[in-house]
């Protein structure tokens, strides 16, 4: 198979572009973000990762794929396995068969990612374009180059338990549309992300949400000790920075996916509302800053002022949140 | 963030990789950028690595005073939890707990030491035992 692999910032929206586009619909990954209305803010607190409440700054796994399918009418075809040796066999008929495969896997059992990085996130995508010997030949999206992985290896990262489980699953674009009607399609996306960001009826997702986090960052010191205090610190910035939660990364892809809409669109006024997503990525930047510089600093920490620091990113928010309710008023 | 702000620290654990990220360039317009790695990143990343470097060496500690288990460390080694683990090998956390009993673990039956030992990749023999 031809297949061109190009790095990303982001796995599951990497997954989507790469996949519309190699089928011959090319589609940037800030598109397909911002068509699939998957930006969001969530502070989880009964799930957890390492011992700590789940940040996220999307909505959840396989929601890009699912949103991005749904408003675009693709047809994708899922399939999770509850036996590896099944799982294993099905991929390799598809892989034959000519098609590029999506699959959910741990990053922990990929062994071409670096060693510091191996934690056991359960939800990460990538696509197998072709085999070679006993080994997959993969693009993973948030790599530079494509890697090869053998059979044994991928398996494993398949099916792989605990939180997020990939139960093997495996998905192949069936059938798109020719044309997408950017006209149409922009607002009513645009319109579905700021409800989760400004209306979500729980108090812990979307603008809420982050002051709900400046709540317990300022509450910290009452409740845990001060080595917990900086691993609790240090684990929204991993959140934030690092695992496939989104992270102030997507605020600045959600930006460029509003730039290139003014483009499509003719509108300047979401160029504007592009440079607003810009600054309310780079104040995320900025408390990520501060916690770490924080929790490298001796005695006690200024939780107060981080607090208020995440306040300032929740004032961000709802301003350009806002500024895009507004913007699709008249669309 | 503009490009010429996107951080290139150089992070030993990227071994030479790039991330890709989003930034504006000198026109105002966004462009993709590679990055060697941002330090604040790496901060936290190696904190998180070193805190269950941390709680491995005290399971290790624990099993050579006759204290816990094997299986607390190798929890730890393999950067799991409680919480984790027990829903992955699909246990209650009280009975993993007990697990981390040296008496209990030592009465455990082949079929549930191999659910541990594949769980985290190693082999039964191992699982038993903590290697120097």
């Amino acid at each position: 198979m031809h297949f061109e692999h190009n790095q990303s910032a982001h796995c599951e929206t990497g997954v989507m572009s790469a996949l519309l586009t190699h089928n011959g619909l090319p589609m940037s990954e800030a598109m397909a973000l911002g068509l699939s209305n998957a930006v969001a803010f969530a502070y989880i607190p009964f799930i957890k990762l390492a011992g700590q409440p789940l940040i996220s700054y999307r909505l959840p796994p396989k929601f890009i794929i699912k949103g991005l399918a749904k408003r675009l009418k693709l047809k994708i075809n899922f399939q999770n396995f509850k036996d590896p040796l099944q799982g294993a066999e099905a991929l390799e008929r598809e892989v034959e068969s000519g098609k590029l495969v999506g699959l959910q896997t741990s990053v922990y059992w990929l062994p071409y990612f670096p060693e510091e990085m191996r934690f056991h996130f359960n939800a990460h995508n990538m696509l197998v374009y072709g085999k070679k010997g006993g080994s997959y030949l993969i693009s993973d999206p948030v790599f530079e180059d494509v890697v090869e992985v053998t059979e044994k290896d991928l398996t494993k990262a398949r099916f792989a338990k605990g939180a997020l489980a990939p139960k093997g699953l495996m998905y192949t674009l069936e059938s798109m549309p020719e044309t997408i009607d950017y006209e149409q399609h922009i607002p009513a996306a645009i319109k579905k992300n700021y409800k989760v960001m400004l209306g979500a009826p729980l108090p812990i997702i979307g603008i809420r949400g982050i002051r709900h986090l400046s709540k317990q960052v300022r509450n910290l010191s009452k409740k845990r000790e001060l080595r917990d205090q900086k691993l609790y610190l240090g684990h929204i910035v991993r959140m934030q920075e690092e695992i496939g939660t989104g992270g102030a990364g997507f605020r600045f892809i959600y930006a460029s996916f509003l730039e290139e809409s003014s483009r499509i669109m003719g509108d300047s006024q979401l160029k504007e509302i592009s440079d607003s997503m810009t600054d309310t990525g780079d104040a995320w930047r900025d408390f990520a800053v501060s916690a770490v510089q924080q929790t490298k600093a001796k005695g006690v920490m200024d939780l107060n002022g981080l607090a208020d620091k995440v306040l300032v990113v929740a004032e961000k928010e709802k301003d350009v949140w806002r500024q895009l309710k507004s913007w699709s008023k008249n669309k | 963030m503009k490009t010429n702000e996107v951080p290139q620290d150089k992070l030993k654990h990227y071994d030479g990789q790039h991330k890709l990220l989003y930034a504006k360039d000198e026109t105002g317009n966004y462009s993709t950028i590679k990055s060697s790695g941002w330090e604040i990143e790496e901060a936290a990343t190696l904190d998180a690595v070193e805190e269950y470097q941390r709680l491995a060496l005290e399971a290790k500690n624990g099993y050579k005073d006759g204290k816990l288990s094997p299986l607390v460390f190798h929890m730890y080694d393999k950067r799991m939890d409680v919480p984790f683990l027990s829903q992955a090998v699909g246990v209650f956390q009280w009975q993993l707990k007990r697990h981390f009993n040296p008496k209990v673990f030592a009465k455990l039956s082949e079929k549930k030491l191999i659910k541990y030992s594949d769980l985290f990749g190693i082999s039964v023999e191992e699982l038993k035992t903590i290697s120097e």
